[in-house]
């Protein structure tokens, strides 16, 4: 049993990353600041169900999505779009001229990896279907395992692993439509 | 691509996951070793994923650690109910 006196010193560290996520998952920082601080008073009050020695981080971001879920999801008028259509494998990898560019000397990771910017980078998340930009946002960013996801999310281990699958096709993908635009990289 | 190709490309994401057990591990090293063409792309996407999560990064907005830390001081804290816990499923509600 955790002691709530601790609460503080134990979970403000975490703030950087959670607000990373409500960012994503809010796109709007108003929301991703009210979304936060709902999630610290949650924790806080629930503080004392909190196992100590077990893992704090994900037990927060289980909180977050939770609050994001049932909170700012049933705001939403539209119904978002929640399925990813089929990519093939390594897409940005084979767009980018793949082996032929790397024997060429100029590795296909050089020419985009460089130029494209942090808010492309976060708009192409934020492209992404919920539960797809979720499970993405948990692995890449925040380096959860896949067992953690599923006790975030509260989904199996497969259904982790294959929105990880679709989800990370449909990042390269619109990855590779924003360099398109800028003319960082041209259909081969 | 051969048939080892198309089980590492398949096992790609797990393996960077570090999600494989050793034996399959051990045989997609076994394979990189010996298969350019797949090592380049694993390199790719391992090196995308750093840049991703690099690009991804947010700082605190000013106020907000404050605007928490002063919200949890107006919270009441919870005092644990002297006596026997409460019965039931979760304890329920505690009468005062």
């Amino acid at each position: 049993m955790a002691d709530q006196a601790d609460f503080a010193e134990q979970a403000m560290e975490f703030m950087p990353s959670l607000y990373t996520a409500a960012l994503r998952m809010t796109r709007n920082p108003a929301d991703a600041e009210d979304l936060v601080q709902e999630t610290y008073l949650k924790a806080y009050r629930a503080f004392h169900t909190f196992q100590q020695g077990t893992n704090l981080k994900a037990w927060l971001y289980r909180i977050l999505t939770n609050t994001f879920i049932n909170a700012y999801r049933s705001k939403k008028r539209k119904p978002e779009q929640t399925e990813i259509e089929d990519i093939e494998d390594l897409y940005l990898y084979r767009r980018l001229g793949g082996l032929e560019a790397a024997a060429a000397g100029r590795s296909a990771e050089e020419e985009v990896f460089e130029h494209i910017t942090d808010s492309e980078v976060k708009a192409a998340l934020e492209s992404l279907p919920e539960q797809f930009r979720m499970a993405v946002l948990l692995a890449d960013v925040e380096g959860f395992s896949y067992k953690e996801i599923a006790e975030i999310l509260d989904i199996p281990i497969g259904t982790v692993m294959s929105r990880l699958h679709r989800g990370r096709r449909g990042l390269q993908k619109a990855l590779f439509e924003f360099g398109m635009e800028r003319g960082l990289v041209g259909e081969r | 691509m051969g048939e080892d190709c198309d089980d590492a490309v398949h096992r790609l994401y797990d393996f960077l996951d570090g999600e494989l057990d050793d034996k399959r591990r051990a045989d997609i090293k076994r394979h990189l070793d010996e298969c350019l063409p797949c090592l380049e792309a694993f390199d790719f996407e391992a090196e995308l994923r750093m840049v991703i999560a690099q690009k991804c990064r947010e700082q605190v907005p000013d106020g907000l650690r404050e605007r928490i830390s002063q919200a949890l001081r107006h919270e009441p804290p919870l005092t644990p109910l002297p006596g026997p816990p409460p019965s039931g499923l979760g304890g329920g509600i505690p009468t005062l």
